[in-house]
């Protein structure tokens, strides 16, 4: 018996990834991303705000991203993260409720089922070590029940009454925890809604100011035209920033 | 040109701590209800126990994502198996279970510390406790978790297990009422979570007997 003589390296070397340029095909790092996502329940339904920002890298590159979106008929999603991830996320859940509404059955999918189709994407994705790069927030109202809940890109998801992306977790829940009850009137919940905003407006050097606010109740989603926030400068310290260095500018 | 390096993990810690104690004809099943990444909270009020079977509870803490589709892969599989068997999954059965699906991945874990508590088929408490890839043991009591360092000192020197190498084998199921042994759990959980920042906020206390299932909440430090 004798075998061809093939070199050996070659027929030893096996067919990996970055081989077969699949690598190239798989996310390292987000590129176009957007900042925090708040959004608590409030009387009638969910809140919830985003800024139009989307960054690359420390340029704020684009100032007009619709971060919020309305989802069938019941639902809103928020996102923070790569945009183009996003978009994607878009075209799935597109095709979700097309399916859904050609069953022309009179039931339509609520926000406790979009926000379980997403956890199981975005963890199928983390398993395949090909994530999508976006902490997502999924709110809305359906036969009277509010729902409320994240997904992290890694497939972490929970519901609760108000939820946060991003630096948003660290600056705007603290506010909430604080500040929210189960009764908030739309005013009031805008009024909350603008706060923790503001702070991260202050605080998040990603964050730019025009912002989106998104309501959803029984009746349907509403997204407001964007606006922007009032800030004040005008602290004592930064008046005279040169007071304490003599030849300073 | 080096090959780029991934720079996420597909892993998190979402801690929190479970326990569970096995008694003469009950089993005490806990876990608090703390769900945090990194030093955020994410929310106070997350359930880590799912109930598998009539006999079988599980408590899992780690990473929430790989809990949660290992409880839905459990579940489906009680599905089947009821379809099959006409009949429940008794504990032992779904001890195995649950190891052999942990080991199946175990070149890419679960995360997941798992405790597994029920009533055995003569109705007797009895305690699972496992590894993230599997390998488990039938135990007296347990605890799995960030704050089973600290909790499982203290349910040794309560609960005094004879040693697993004893001929012949001696029972490791406490002499404690079940009233007794909820109360040692609530002690538990109010000392883990002075000292461990992960486990607060709440804990769910479950406790299988004869009569049924039956659920408790006690509030704990929210710092």
């Amino acid at each position: 018996m004798s075998f061809s003589k093939m070199p050996l390296v070659e027929a030893n070397q096996a067919l990996d990834a970055s081989s077969l340029s699949l690598d190239s095909e798989r996310t390292l790092y987000p590129y176009v991303t957007g900042t925090s996502v708040v959004a608590f329940k409030y009387r009638d339904g969910i809140l919830m705000a985003a800024d139009m920002g989307g960054s690359y890298g420390s340029t704020l590159r684009y100032k007009t991203v619709e971060r919020i979106k309305p989802i069938g008929k019941h639902s809103l999603l928020g996102a923070s993260g790569e945009i183009s991830d996003f978009q994607e996320i878009l075209r799935y859940l597109d095709e979700l409720i097309l399916y859904d509404n050609m069953w022309d059955d009179g039931n339509s999918l609520g926000p406790k089922e979009v926000h379980n189709y997403l956890t199981r994407v975005m963890y199928n994705r983390r398993n395949k070590f090909n994530p999508l790069w976006n902490s997502l927030v999924l709110g809305g109202v359906k036969n009277g029940q509010k729902y409320l809940g994240m997904v992290s890109m890694i497939g972490v998801n929970f519901e609760d009454n108000h939820v946060a992306t991003g630096f948003g977790n660290h600056l705007a829940r603290p506010i909430l925890r604080d500040e929210w009850n189960e009764d908030l009137s739309f005013e009031d919940g805008v009024k909350l809604l603008e706060k923790c905003m503001r702070v991260l407006l202050y605080r998040d050097r990603s964050a730019v100011n025009k912002l989106q606010i998104a309501k959803i109740t029984e009746e349907g989603a509403t997204l407001f035209p964007p606006y922007s926030l009032k800030t004040f400068w005008g602290f004592e310290a930064y008046k005279n920033p040169t007071v304490g260095a003599e030849g300073s500018w | 040109m080096t090959k780029q390096q991934a720079n996420w993990s597909p892993y998190d810690n979402n801690g929190g701590s479970c326990v569970a104690i096995a008694g003469r004809d009950y089993c005490v099943i806990a876990a608090d209800t703390r769900m945090s990444t990194g030093y955020s909270i994410l929310t106070r009020d997350y359930s880590k126990i799912s109930k598998l079977a009539d006999k079988a509870v599980l408590a899992s803490s780690g990473f929430q994502a790989d809990i949660k589709a290992l409880q839905k892969h459990l579940a489906a599989r009680h599905l089947i198996y009821q379809h099959q068997h006409n009949k429940q999954m008794s504990c032992p059965a779904m001890a195995q279970l649950l190891s052999n699906t942990l080991y199946y991945k175990r070149f890419f874990p679960y995360y997941a510390f798992n405790v597994l508590g029920g009533l055995d088929s003569e109705g007797k408490g009895c305690v699972f406790t496992y590894d993230a890839v599997g390998s488990y043991e039938r135990v007296g009591y347990s605890a799995q978790g960030s704050g089973s360092t600290l909790i499982m000192p203290f349910l040794d020197n309560q609960l005094k297990s004879p040693s697993p190498l004893l001929l012949p084998a001696q029972d490791a199921v406490t002499p404690l009422s079940e009233l007794e042994a909820i109360d040692l759990v609530k002690t538990v959980f109010v000392s883990a979570t002075e000292r461990d920042i992960y486990t607060g906020d709440k804990v769910e206390i479950v406790i299988l007997n004869a009569e049924g299932l039956r659920r408790e909440f006690m509030d704990l430090r929210k710092d």
